[in-house]
Formats: structure tokens, sequence, C-alpha cells
């Protein structure tokens, strides 16, 4: 029994298009985090300071960023 | 619909991101504070041999801080952020990319997510830990950087898309086979045509560089491949779940 409902858990169905394009809007916003994350105060600022650069030092090395 | 993947998608990046900042606390973590060392030891050597007292640091942000809350912001929003793409992505391929059920998707996406967003770019433009890296430079440095994710994601999209074109006269061993050529090729040129990046300072210890850079790798394929793998159950039995009732109803 579990078989045929792992099975039918498997059926795939399309989004249409109209439908993803609208949280496209959200997708920007999860860029602006990363954003934050990975550059801000580095190669440019939209805060002037250092602060956010020195707080996120260690995880903008590690995750792969160039950083000061 | 799109939006329970999105919110899915951002809880896996959460779960995900904290496996990731245990990675990086134990093997991370050791690296960045042997390349600070090597930092301060050479700031120290020429001001001692200029004549001058070694200035004192005025930290804005402590060291603890910086390797433990900000280590682990900077690392959960990092994940969250790919997480909410990853689910908005997979909303995007989800039945459009062959009868891989759930979890294939999102393994095979994710694998694809490492591969275009970290992996390659990294072969080009590896991490670096702190003093590794000329100030001055940053801007072109993070231009150069960003340039080749941008293009490597670009790259696997379309590699995904021909693949489906190619699907019908090649089948589907050589139409990804194909794809995945024209993918290494555009990334193989990319990284021939941009410049080098050459700035490890001298005598900087291989050793700790070689640590760092594999610490930051393999921090990735934990994020990467937790996120796809916990989206992918999550997404199977969500889809189980809307189903039985109608099974039920279907057997009466």
């Amino acid at each position: 029994m579990p078989h045929t409902l792992s099975a039918a858990g498997t059926i795939q169905t399309q989004i249409p298009v109209r439908e993803l394009l609208p949280w496209a809007a959200f997708g920007a916003l999860l860029l602006l985090a990363l954003y934050f994350v990975g550059a801000e105060e580095g190669a440019t600022a939209l805060i002037n300071g250092t602060a956010v650069h020195e707080f996120l030092h260690d995880g903008r090395h590690l995750l792969g960023f160039p950083c000061h | 619909m799109v939006r329970t993947l999105l919110l899915r998608g951002m809880l896996a990046g959460l779960i995900a991101g904290l496996l990731t900042f245990g990675f990086l606390k134990i093997f991370g973590e050791p690296p960045i504070d042997r390349a600070i060392a090597f930092e301060s030891r050479i700031s120290a050597e020429s001001h001692h041999a200029s004549g001058a007292a070694a200035e004192p640091d005025d930290e804005l942000v402590s060291r603890p801080v910086q390797s433990g809350v900000g280590l682990l912001t900077g690392v959960l929003v990092y994940s969250a952020a790919f997480g909410g793409l990853f689910g908005l992505a997979f909303a995007a391929v989800t039945g459009r990319a062959g009868s891989l059920g759930p979890r294939g998707t999102a393994t095979l996406l994710a694998g694809a997510g490492f591969v275009a967003i970290y992996l390659v770019p990294a072969l080009k433009y590896p991490a670096s830990p702190p003093s590794v890296g000329q100030a001055d430079t940053i801007q072109f440095r993070t231009a150069l950087y960003f340039g080749m994710i941008l293009v490597s994601v670009a790259g696997m999209i379309g590699t995904a898309l021909l693949r489906g074109r190619l699907l019908r006269r090649f089948g589907g061993w050589d139409a990804t086979l194909l794809a995945a050529l024209a993918y290494g090729a555009l990334m193989f040129a990319a990284g021939a045509v941009l410049p080098d990046v050459n700035e490890v300072p001298e005598h900087f210890p291989a050793v700790t560089l070689w640590q760092f850079r594999i610490a930051s790798m393999g921090s990735q394929v934990v994020l990467w491949a937790s996120l796809g793998l916990l989206f992918g159950l999550l997404t199977e039995r969500h889809s189980i779940a809307a189903r039985r009732p109608r099974l039920a109803s279907r057997a009466v």
C-alpha cells in the first residue's frame, strides 16, 4: 500500500507561468538579502560605516565572497 | 502552491543553514584564526621595522562576535535566501523536468545550484581568508566574482533549456551530455577571458589557504545537499498526504 501511495506522490503538475511571475518580486527581495551578506560595505555601500561588514566578516569570507 | 514551496524552501534553508554553521564553526574558524594571526604578525613586524609602536586594534566588532553570532547571522540569511530562491526555482521546474518525482527533482536542482552558484565560480575565484586580497581591489574582485556567478547561473538555465530541445532528437543520455558539454565550454571560455586575481601575500601558509578553501567548499556541499534532500522529502510527504483522500475514495 505505501508503494502505490509513493508512486502516486511522484506525479508532478506544472505551475502555470502567470502564477509564477508575481513571485519574482519576492525573489528580488531575497537577492537583496544576499547582497547584504555578500557585498554591503565592501564594494558598494547603502549604509555608511563598517558595522555590517565587520559583523558579517567571517561569514562573508567563508561563503566565498571577496572581502577587504 | 508557489507560496507553500517558497516558505518550505526558506524553512529547509534555515535548517540547512544551522548544519552549515556547525560545519563552519568546526572546520572554517580555525583557518580564519590562523590567517588573522599571520596578519597581526606581519603588521607587528612592519611596525617594529619602522620603529613605530604597534597601534592598538580598535575593533568595532570583537572576534567572538564575528565568529559566533555574526557568522550565524550571515550563514542563516544566506541559506534562507537561497532556500527561498530554491523553492521558487522548484516551482518553475516541477512538472517540466521529466518524471523524477519531487525528491529527484529537488536533489537535481540543488546539485545544479551548487555547481552553478558556488563550485564553478569558486574554481576561478576561490574563497579567500583574511589577509589574502588587497583592500583597494575589492570593487574589481567583487564585480568579477558576481559576474562569474551571473554567467554561470545563466549558463546553467540555458543548459536545462537546451537539454529540453535536444531531448527528442538525441534521447535522454545524449541530450544531457551535450547540454553539460555546452555549459562546460561556456564556463571554460568565461574563465579564460576573465582576468586572474593573484593577491596571496608572500609567506602566507599554503596549508592554511587550502584548509580555508576546502572548509568553504565543504560547507556549500552541506548546505546544498541538506537543502535539496530536506525540501524533496517534505514535498513528497506533502503530495502523498494531499492524494491520500482521493485514493481512498477511488478504492471505495
